[in-house]
């Protein structure tokens, strides 16, 4: 069996979500070739061919790949699918966004968001916002699969020395076109990267106090989350959000502040190794998956907690 | 020009789940079902743009069985002009979904496709970019934001770190984000005219597809669930915990 993960990258370096789709494919067992493609990403190239399992990098290096345009990425997988018996990429806004494509092109099913492997061509997957897993098998001769970033511990960036062939396809649909991007610059690392998230939620009452959680998310290196509702309310931009709709992170240490716990947001959060919430309501769901529990007024306890970590 | 959206019958989403006990799947008894979320977004701006002047007519497709009738109808009280069903048994997946909508595609011609970014009971996130793909056209998925000019339109996608901005030729196939916009409630007149708007019944086999289900379900089981964690009562034996027994913060 030959095995192609689909890097997400950024034409510089290999994100770290990658690691996770390499390591579902040495679950699976076989071959692995990574595809990195882009747009002068031969840096993102050299990157792949040091992970740990990966047999051949091949990489498409083409303006026509340089923001990952769902049409042009997917006829260029399509073209080289057949080669394959499975194609994985991560389940991130970039996965999600081609991966179907390419599976409807190769008239297969695709399994989303696979949370575990249990052969080659069983696997199991959350349904209904995780409340459910299902255990799925695909009859189609090409498994395409996304998996969670959340699924397996990332393989090692380090200590491959796969070949790195290059890939002359150029497909360019002409469908769509990149206007600009519009990505909020921040020194705390992204969520779905980082070991430590504290997030707020509806009891941080406004924006502004969200302060509170940025000093002592700058002492532990941590990054920022919030849930749907502080979303909603306006506390807290989109791209923050933890939760079924947003993003679903499992870091080794997740503070949740103010967070009631809905079942949307136990939904992101609650395969974190260890969870604290902070919460004045002693009933509130996120107490159940809380392995320390503290009931108290957030606008006391952070304080002392930043101080006390200080 | 015409929009086609698609609406699929779901469990309402603020019905608490349960697994069956057998693990064949989840319990659909007696269960609130609605329209999908995604999918009430898509109607939404479809029935904004035809206010807008900016389109003629708003299609509603569903696929599923006969109780899908009830979601169409829904719909048709938010604004959609007419409605088709394939009418299946079949526990219809992604690829025979997408077929579907390319047949009706094919046979309507719309201008623009909108359809929910997901369903929230199989969370699969891919009858849109399917749909695309089948019938070749461009796909602007997550959006957060839809402008329609001549013949492109340019979409705000939300995507990780923040948005981006694309335009894609029309006709298109768009899938909604939950901040694209809020979806109105249907007034009773509305719901009473609804009652009068057309709905057009067809099968799968009219329309010449396979639907037979490429994935097989072996089971469904309640997740794991985490073990019950302590209270603690002070942040000092909160911080104490954490570094010296979680030891996740030193």
């Amino acid at each position: 069996m030959s095995i192609l993960v689909i890097a997400e990258h950024n034409n510089e370096s290999i994100k770290p979500a990658t690691l996770v789709a390499v390591a579902a494919a040495q679950a699976i067992g076989g071959d692995i070739e990574i595809l990195v493609a882009g747009a002068d990403c031969a840096a993102a190239a050299e990157a792949a061919a040091k992970i740990g399992g990966v047999s051949k990098v091949r990489v498409a290096d083409n303006a026509a790949y340089g923001h990952s345009l769902a049409e042009n990425i997917a006829d260029l997988v399509v073209s080289i699918g057949a080669e394959y018996s499975h194609i994985l990429a991560v389940t991130t806004t970039s996965g999600k966004n081609f991966m179907p494509r390419v599976a409807a092109l190769l008239d297969v099913a695709q399994i989303s968001d696979i949370s575990l492997v249990v052969s080659a061509d069983t696997f199991e997957r959350p349904i209904y916002a995780g409340n459910a897993i299902a255990t799925v098998q695909s009859s189609d001769a090409i498994k395409v699969i996304t998996v969670r970033g959340t699924a397996y511990d990332a393989v090692s960036a380090e200590g491959g020395s796969a070949s790195i062939e290059a890939l002359d396809t150029v497909k360019d649909a002409g469908l769509s076109t990149w206007v600009q991007d519009e990505i909020a610059q921040m020194d705390r690392p992204e969520l779905t990267a980082a070991s430590i998230i504290i997030s707020g939620g509806r009891g941080m009452q406004n924006g502004d106090n969200f302060k509170l959680l940025e000093s002592v998310a700058d002492k532990l290196g941590a990054a920022i989350g919030a849930s749907r509702a502080a979303v909603d309310a306006g506390f807290a931009p989109n791209d923050m959000q933890v939760g079924q709709t947003g993003k679903i992170v499992a870091p080794d240490l997740y503070i949740a502040v103010g967070i009631s716990g809905a079942i949307q947001h136990l939904a992101g959060m609650k395969d974190s190794k260890v969870i604290v919430a902070i919460n004045k309501d002693a009933d509130a769901p996120i107490f159940q998956v809380a392995d320390y529990g503290l009931v108290a007024d957030l606008f006391n306890a952070v304080p002392e907690f930043d101080a006390l970590i200080g | 020009m015409k929009v086609l959206v698609t609406a699929k019958r779901v469990v309402d989403y603020n019905v608490s789940i349960r697994v069956l006990s057998d693990n064949s799947g989840v319990d659909l008894n007696n269960v609130k079902m609605s329209v999908n979320p995604f999918d009430e977004i898509a109607i939404e701006e479809a029935v904004r743009l035809k206010e807008a002047g900016k389109v003629e007519e708003v299609i509603v497709l569903s696929i599923g069985t006969s109780a899908s009738q009830e979601q169409i109808r829904t719909c048709l009280a938010l604004g959609a002009d007419r409605g088709i069903l394939i009418e299946t048994d079949v526990e219809v997946q992604p690829l025979a979904i997408a077929k579907c909508i390319k047949a009706i595609i094919d046979k309507e011609q719309p201008g623009l496709i909108i359809t929910g970014k997901q369903a929230i009971d199989g969370d699969n996130s891919q009858t849109g970019q399917m749909v695309a793909a089948l019938a070749g056209l461009a796909q602007a998925t997550f959006a957060s934001k839809i402008e329609l000019n001549e013949d492109t339109a340019t979409v705000t996608r939300e995507i990780d770190g923040g948005l981006e901005v694309i335009t894609v030729k029309l006709p298109a196939v768009v899938t909604t984000d939950l901040r694209l916009n809020e979806p109105r409630y249907a007034s009773l007149p509305n719901i009473m005219k609804a009652k009068k708007k057309p709905v057009e019944v067809l099968t799968p086999e009219d329309l010449g597809i396979d639907v037979t289900p490429r994935v097989k379900t072996l089971k469904v089981t309640p997740p794991a669930e985490r073990k019950a964690g302590i209270i603690v009562e002070t942040v000092e034996t909160l911080v104490d915990k954490l570094k010296n027994e979680a030891k996740v913060i030193s």
